[in-house]
């Protein structure tokens, strides 16, 4: 973590940039009420409700090329917003590309977080990781 | 806004505001001086401590001035085992529940060779008389146990325990002083001293519609302490540094204001409030409801996270806290409602509502509206 992964003050006090308030209380692409987990290629969860984090993260993967990313999150406001920016990210790449993807990288479209709160966005690119070892385990021949 | 976080902190009466308002800029003299300016300052200084000692039932010199709860928290902790002329190692007992300002005090004391037990509660949020009367040996030099929680509100067994400790005392002839933290206690419960059987009690401005930084350490005459600040000697020595007249002002003004006869408003909206929230599925009451602050909500709602929550509500308007760890400097969930023996998942998901004087039922209808939706749309992205 480098000093610029820390957003700078906000001028009216609020702790989180304006990217991770509008993904917080707009979250994209979030698992709708009819979908099930078996309309997805791969699934990865991570974290425990006694920390205080889930991430779960559903992948559409058609010819290697990640289709659609959905997913469930129960944490505070930056697990939320780093989960629904990694969404937008990664759709359109290949899951050797998507499979690169640090928290450094989250953290920065987000426009920084605060330094407690770094674990929270490292939590959605393992997340993603592990979906897409789901998948490679899954189409193992 | 909806405010529900007064037990965070309240706002200033404004009957308050206007008895300090003078002692900032006209009548600013340091009221140790000699001349008449000094002494008008010096004068309402002492007719705001009798107003504390007449709420406490207890004598004017009896009562310190600090700069607020922390301080008397820790002047009574520290003042009391810094010179102690007991051989051996000492024993203190306090609660797992009591504010940061109790226990860190006593885990410095630890570090010091004190040995410390936290008496946990039951799962109601009550610290049970009997653990602390089974603890009790002839090493004991302090028990210190909040009048009242300020996460779940629950009301302590501090009468009682004031009792056993009287007991102890004579028949073992020792002398364990008792402290009491009656920060949150002290605009909704019977604060008369005698009553309580307290050597120390702490109270402060900024809970009971008082200025922020003022505070009070109630010390019984005959009890020995020692200061923990040192300076000019002012305070009988107790308590070093210009006294702050505007600020101890507004202490006594306030605390003259409080009239726990007028909180049965408070206690029917706060019936109200948790009961419409107990309406929400999956939805618990932590602490207990009957021995309870009349002010005080404290709820978990499953599979909603509180930082979201109260941030959520924040956006809608209301004002709330959270035992969450992410809300906390420590990234640990509410010590209070784990050592309860509620699950770190309950307590990431607790909600803190604490109402006031003002508060109206149509804020309490329009929070519980609120929280429903709140809640419904953190479960519907809520993994769990």
């Amino acid at each position: 973590m480098s000093k610029d992964d820390i957003k700078e003050d906000r001028l009216d006090g609020w702790i989180y940039s304006k990217i991770v308030e509008d993904h917080f209380f707009n979250p994209r692409n979030v698992l709708l009420d009819d979908q099930k987990e078996g309309d997805f290629d791969a699934i990865g969860v991570i974290g425990s409700p006694a920390c205080g984090d889930v991430m779960k993260v559903y992948l559409k993967i058609r010819d290697d090329i990640i289709m659609d990313f959905k997913w469930k999150t129960f944490g505070c406001a930056s697990a939320i917003a780093s989960t629904s920016v990694l969404s937008e990210m990664v759709v359109g790449k290949s899951i050797e590309e998507a499979y690169k993807i640090g928290a450094r990288q989250i953290i920065e479209v987000l426009g920084g977080l605060p330094p407690k709160k770094i674990h929270c966005s490292i939590m959605g690119d393992r997340a993603l990781r592990l979906a897409i070892d789901d998948y490679k385990e899954r189409n193992r021949s | 806004m909806i405010y529900l976080d007064h037990a965070s902190t309240t706002p200033v009466e404004k009957k308050v505001l206007d008895q300090m308002l003078p002692y900032f800029s006209e009548k600013f003299h340091n009221p140790s001086s000699l001349y008449a300016g000094a002494l008008e300052a010096r004068r309402a200084i002492e007719k705001s401590r009798k107003k504390i000692a007449d709420f406490l039932n207890c004598s004017p010199d009896e009562i310190i001035f600090t700069s607020g709860g922390t301080e008397s928290n820790n002047l009574a902790i520290l003042g009391i085992t810094q010179n102690l002329k007991f051989k051996g190692k000492p024993h203190i007992v306090t609660s797992a529940i009591e504010h940061p300002s109790v226990l860190n005090p006593c885990r410095e004391l630890e570090k010091k060779g004190f040995e410390v037990s936290y008496v946990l509660p039951n799962s109601q949020g009550i610290v049970e008389a009997t653990a602390i009367s089974k603890l009790l040996k002839k090493s004991t030099v302090l028990v210190s146990l909040m009048y009242a929680n300020n996460e779940v509100g629950t009301i302590q067994p501090v009468a009682q325990v004031g009792k056993i400790i009287k007991k102890f005392n004579k028949k073992n002839n020792c002398q364990i002083v008792f402290h009491t933290d009656a920060c949150q206690a002290a605009s909704y419960l019977d604060m008369n001293e005698k009553k309580l059987g307290v050597d120390l009690l702490t109270i402060n401005g900024s809970k009971v519609y008082g200025p922020k930084g003022v505070g009070a350490l109630f010390v019984k005459r005959g009890i020995d302490i020692s200061p923990i600040i040192f300076g000019g000697g002012q305070e009988e020595g107790l308590r070093s540094g210009t006294l702050n007249t505007p600020l101890i002002v507004g202490l006594g003004a306030a605390i003259e204001l409080i009239n726990p006869k007028k909180t049965q408003k408070e206690r029917l909206l706060r019936d109200l409030l948790i009961d419409g929230l107990l309406e929400i599925s999956a939805s618990r009451l932590n602490g207990s409801r009957l021995s309870r602050l009349a002010n005080n909500v404290n709820i978990s709602f499953d599979a909603v996270e509180g930082e979201s929550a109260v941030l959520y509500l924040d956006r809608a308007g209301i004002a709330c806290s959270t035992g969450s760890a992410c809300s906390s400097k420590s990234l640990e969930p509410s010590h209070v409602l784990l050592s309860m023996g509620l699950s770190e998942e309950r307590a990431h998901c607790s909600l803190r509502f604490t109402l006031g004087r003002k508060t109206t039922k149509m804020e309490i209808c329009k929070t519980i509206s609120e929280v429903k939706k709140t809640v419904e749309k953190l479960r519907k992205i809520s993994a769990l």
